[in-house]
């Protein structure tokens, strides 16, 4: 299982590094803004698929994270100072937010966080003495890093890979820690874990937190990508948009969101062909996948296994019984 | 530690008028198993999840090995050494059963931000490794609990019970909906962790609320009869049978 996770790791970063410098600056910026909303559901896929927290304000912490490093990077603070500033704030809004999850669960959560969404856009669109409200934010520029300019469309790609590697390390180490036992035994039975020491309140307040994190850096990676920002971005339809990957990847899969993501932000550039039907393929296919693969598209292999591992239990058992026919003549 | 492990005094809980738990008491010694038996709707389980703070007594003091823990949430009940079961399977299906046992014990070693840097098991690997081989489930160790079978998957429940080595096991029908077979093997594995417990360093103690009387009355020590939210009787399984009250209310037909 970690062997195979590995390769597939390895053979995935190979393509992420080869492909994009034989890409147009658009193929560049798609790849480079997949790869923010990777890093964003990252984070959602440990608070939905793996502790079971069904949020759907992660746009919020997305937005958050953008606004701040821009806020800051307009005040003339660098990039480095705005990120971990933009860590720390979503961390404890993430914390916070985790408090309702402690009285109410599945719809009901969703629906306060939802709420809560609708509220960090309603700040961003009506403060424009600190968010420009509808006009936004322009021109805010994009860090360096050692000396390397990135500036343009392949180096902050880069820039934005290795981020994506290094939080998909962090998080994988998390993940094989015993914490991700007990995220796992958080979302499959609350009450027995908390029979046997597991602490949910805190487990359920990290899981948000650690959540809204992954979202902030990956909305301080946009802001820099995208060098304008206004609300649009972080309404609550992004919020769902961004469970959906979850969701069509495979919740609580390692890889589920570098598929949901691409799904969500790299399939509809391939269906631009369809211009106006594009929104109608588009949900169709989503609709066929929930019904056919409940539990997203890396739910396929563990499929063919069970399948496999039933025929042949079938096999044994029919072999079984012919022997005991045998035995009774 | 001569005293009683587990000390219930004049336990009271209400729902409306109807007095599920009616003044029970009780003493729990070190290494004793001690059985609750008694009809449908006499309170076993209303008392079972109060003294596991699963709900708030009205009345009564719980103690364990000496301290008050009456209220204490379930969390709090696990950290100083109480384990359970219930009475329905509560194993963590999408977990092998490998790190179903490892997670049941994993929460007690070091603190919540050490346990980021420990490894994957927690050095509970063998621990682990020796409850499966004891459970005979070796052979599915690293299937996801919720692909075994019903009788394979309270063995599990039950073993996950065990993994942090709790002073009082409370064990809610381990005999509910397993087949004869099976039931005689719980209680062989049931009367050696008590032994092999019991000789340690720290004595173990269980509690079973169990229907199956042949199961009560081969593996309890002492049995407390409840009957309407009160205890009609508490002595040995001999002393049980012979009661004149309990075969009249309960056991005789």
């Amino acid at each position: 299982m970690k062997g195979s996770h590995l390769i597939a790791g390895a053979v995935i970063l190979a393509v992420l590094i080869a492909v994009p410098p034989f890409l147009k600056n658009y193929g560049i910026y798609l790849f480079s803004y997949w790869l923010v909303f990777v890093i964003a559901t990252m984070g959602l896929n440990l608070t939905i698929g793996y502790a079971g927290q069904k949020s759907l304000g992660h746009a919020a912490f997305f937005g958050i994270g953008a606004y701040t490093v821009a806020i800051l990077m307009k005040a003339g603070f660098s990039f480095w100072f705005g990120l971990p500033v933009a860590m720390l704030g979503c961390f404890a809004i993430g914390l916070a937010l985790g408090f309702p999850a402690l009285r109410v669960q599945t719809i009901y959560l969703a629906f306060a966080t939802l709420g809560f969404n609708t509220a960090v856009w309603l700040v961003m669109r009506n403060e424009e003495w600190l968010t420009g409200g509808t006009f936004g934010i322009n021109n805010i520029g994009r860090p360096g890093l050692f000396g390397v300019d990135l500036g343009s469309a392949l180096p902050y790609y880069y820039f934005v890979l290795g981020m994506t590697v290094l939080l998909g390390a962090l998080l994988w180490k998390l993940l094989a820690s015993p914490w991700g036992k007990a995220f796992t035994a958080l979302r499959d039975n609350p009450i027995r874990a908390e029979s046997l020491g597991v602490n949910i309140q805190a487990y359920t307040l990290l899981s948000f937190a650690i959540g809204a994190v992954y979202a902030g850096i990956a909305g301080a990676l946009f802001a820099s990508l995208v060098d304008f920002i206004e609300p649009a971005p972080f309404t609550v339809g992004v919020s769902i948009m961004m469970y959906l990957m979850v969701v069509v990847g495979g919740a609580g899969y390692f890889f589920g969101p570098l598929l949901g993501s691409a799904v969500g932000v790299l399939l509809p550039e391939w269906l631009r062909f369809a211009q106006g039907w594009y929104l109608f393929v588009f949900g169709t296919a989503v609709v066929m996948l929930m019904l056919w693969l409940p539990d997203g598209l890396l739910s396929i292999p563990d499929r063919l296994k069970a399948r496999r591992q039933a025929r042949q239990a079938s096999a044994a058992r029919t072999a079984a019984a012919a022997q005991l026919g045998e035995v009774q003549r | 530690m001569t005293g009683p492990v587990l000390r219930v005094t004049d336990l009271r809980k209400a729902y409306g008028a109807i007095r599920a738990v009616d003044g029970v008491s009780f003493e729990v010694m070190p290494g004793e198993i001690f059985g609750v038996i008694g009809p449908n709707g006499s309170g076993k389980t209303t008392m079972f999840n109060s003294v596991l703070g699963q709900i708030a007594p009205d009345a009564g003091r719980i103690e364990l090995n000496g301290r008050d823990i009456t209220g204490l949430s379930p969390l709090a009940l696990n950290q100083r050494g109480v384990g359970r079961t219930f009475q329905s399977l509560q194993v963590f299906g999408k977990m092998s059963v490998r790190d179903n046992l490892l997670v049941a014990a994993q929460e007690h070693q070091g603190s919540m931000w050490s346990r980021i840097f420990a490894p994957g098991d927690s050095g509970l690997g063998a621990k682990a490794d020796a409850l499966i081989d004891q459970f005979r489930i070796r052979h599915v160790a690293d299937k996801k609990a919720g692909e075994l079978s019903y009788g394979q998957q309270k063995l599990v429940d039950i073993a996950m019970a065990f993994m942090s080595e709790p002073d009082l096991v409370l064990l809610d029908e381990p005999c509910a909906g397993v087949n004869p077979s099976l039931v005689g093997g719980i209680s062989t594995l049931l009367k050696a962790l008590n032994r092999t417990r019991s000789t340690g360093h720290k004595a173990s103690s269980f509690v079973v609320i169990e229907h199956n009387m042949d199961f009560v009355m081969d593996l309890c020590h002492r049995i407390l009869v409840m009957v309407e939210g009160r205890v009609m009787a508490i002595g040995t399984p001999a002393e049980i049978r012979a009661n004149k009250q309990v075969l009249d209310a309960y056991l005789g037909n």
